[in-house]
């Protein structure tokens, strides 16, 4: 019935476009974890995802000896914490505690700040888009100071705040488009940090192709009825 | 104790999210400065530790700032690691303690001030129903995380008592003030337990604000709300 889930091991319940879902994928291959990977098509949800997510309803969900772990940021901290330096890996989260408390506040600011203003930019119109497009770039400036002269957020290590913003890097295009703005020349520094990510096997794999993004966002628009 | 240590927190007495840092160092035994914040207009210390969100509770330790109540309540659990754990030890555990904790803020709480802007009976009784859904995921949660200790935490107050129980003062608020039965001893036997049990925690009683105070700055704080919702 397709709710057959296995005893052991882990499976992956996302949907190819969601940043979230994304997070979860860079984290797994990270680690070097073997694990099933399963589509969501958010039209027509699974058996299975409704039942393991109850609440939300939402992917990703991932789910460890048939036990699921919901919300991606949690889902990324319950990986980092049961596979620690995995094979080498590095962990996602640096190891002193204010070091860490700043890598949640980044993660944390991007779910509010950047996903908020990144969907009004296909959202909105007029003032609100104009509104949202103001906040978009702000954020991510902040952002990108935040990143400074580092090869990643993390510092010289690939990390929690890397994996929790390059997984939006998918959508870029998507918000220069809708939002009309050319994020390459706002924001070099950080065009130059998303360059470096996917040289990384985990964030290659993980990333789908931009056009594709918007291709989505097209249907999706038109699903909803939204101009 | 710690007074090397210098650790402060800048807040306000009527925040539940400056009660879970407050919480959080009396559970692990940890002296701090109660700076008030004097909030409108926003002081200097605040603007200056909070430049992303100028919100309270900001925690100093070391000359560091750290923002964001459960961030701080984490770093607390994260940097007194010898006294009362907060977080389960379990990764499992703490990945459902951490999705209980952004539940309550996210989806249940956010319900209760919409009960008290409600304009009509309708509004208010489909507000109702999702308060009373709410409650009883939690009432199961409890039962879930607690594993048949007195607390979400089990044997001891953890994560998602102080999340949960630091809205507690705002929720007898919202019934006081609303006449709506939210944490029914009859509908949620124990949550309604739990929240005596809280209440009554020394870490909690004493940053706990007393509940007529509360309803005045509730009543006050309602009526510059609407006030600001009809002018729109």
């Amino acid at each position: 019935m397709g709710s057959d889930l296995p005893e052991k091991g882990l499976v992956l319940l996302s949907s190819w476009p969601s940043m979230f879902g994304i997070r979860g994928v860079i984290a797994l291959e990270e680690k070097g974890l073997e694990y099933e990977y399963r589509e969501e098509h958010l039209g027509n949800k699974s058996a299975t995802l409704l039942r393991l997510n109850p609440i939300h309803k939402k992917v990703p969900v991932l789910v460890h000896d048939g036990r699921p772990i919901c919300e991606s940021l949690i889902i990324l901290q319950y990986i980092d914490e049961t596979w620690p330096g995995a094979d080498g890996a590095p962990c996602f989260l640096p190891a002193d505690p204010f070091a860490r408390s700043q890598a949640r506040f980044w993660a944390d600011f991007i779910d509010k700040k950047v996903y908020d203003a990144g969907t009004r930019l296909w959202k909105m119109k007029g003032e609100e888009h104009a509104e949202a497009k103001k906040e978009f770039i702000e954020s991510m400036k902040l952002l990108e100071g935040e990143l400074g002269e580092k090869p990643y957020f993390g510092g010289e290590t690939f990390g929690f705040v890397d994996i929790a913003l390059v997984s939006y890097a998918c959508w870029f295009h998507t918000y220069d488009v809708t939002g009309g703005l050319n994020m390459e020349a706002e924001l070099p520094k950080l065009m130059a940090w998303v360059k470096r990510c996917k040289e990384r096997e985990s964030v290659s794999k993980a990333l789908p192709d931009p056009l594709k993004i918007y291709d989505f966002l097209l249907s999706l628009k038109k699903r909803y009825g939204i101009e | 104790m710690a007074e090397s240590e210098d650790v402060k927190v800048l807040g306000a007495w009527p925040s539940p999210f400056v009660m879970r840092a407050r919480i959080a160092l009396n559970l692990k035994k940890v002296d701090y400065e109660f700076i008030a914040e004097t909030m409108h207009p926003k002081s200097e210390l605040l603007l200056k530790s909070n430049p992303v969100y100028k919100k309270i509770p900001v925690l100093f330790h070391k000359g560091n700032p750290i923002c964001e109540s459960l961030i701080i309540v984490q770093y607390i659990d994260e940097t007194w690691t010898s006294v009362h754990p907060i977080l389960p030890a379990d990764p499992y555990d703490r990945a459902i303690a951490r999705f209980w904790a952004v539940y309550i803020d996210d989806k249940w709480n956010p319900r209760m001030r919409e009960y008290n802007m409600a304009n009509t009976d309708e509004e208010r009784a489909a507000v109702a129903e999702q308060i009373f859904a709410g409650a009883k995921l939690l009432e199961e949660a409890f039962q879930t995380c607690g594993k048949g200790g007195k607390w979400f935490g089990g044997d001891a107050v953890g994560y998602v008592d102080i999340v949960l129980g630091s809205w507690l003062g705002w929720i007898r608020v919202t019934e006081k003030m609303s006449g709506l039965k939210i944490l029914d001893g009859d509908k949620f036997p124990q949550l309604a337990a739990w929240a005596d049990r809280v209440c009554a925690e020394e870490a909690v009683k004493s940053v706990m604000p007393e509940i007529n105070k509360m309803l005045e700055f509730g009543a006050t704080m309602m009526a510059r709300l609407k006030a600001a919702s009809s002018a729109k």
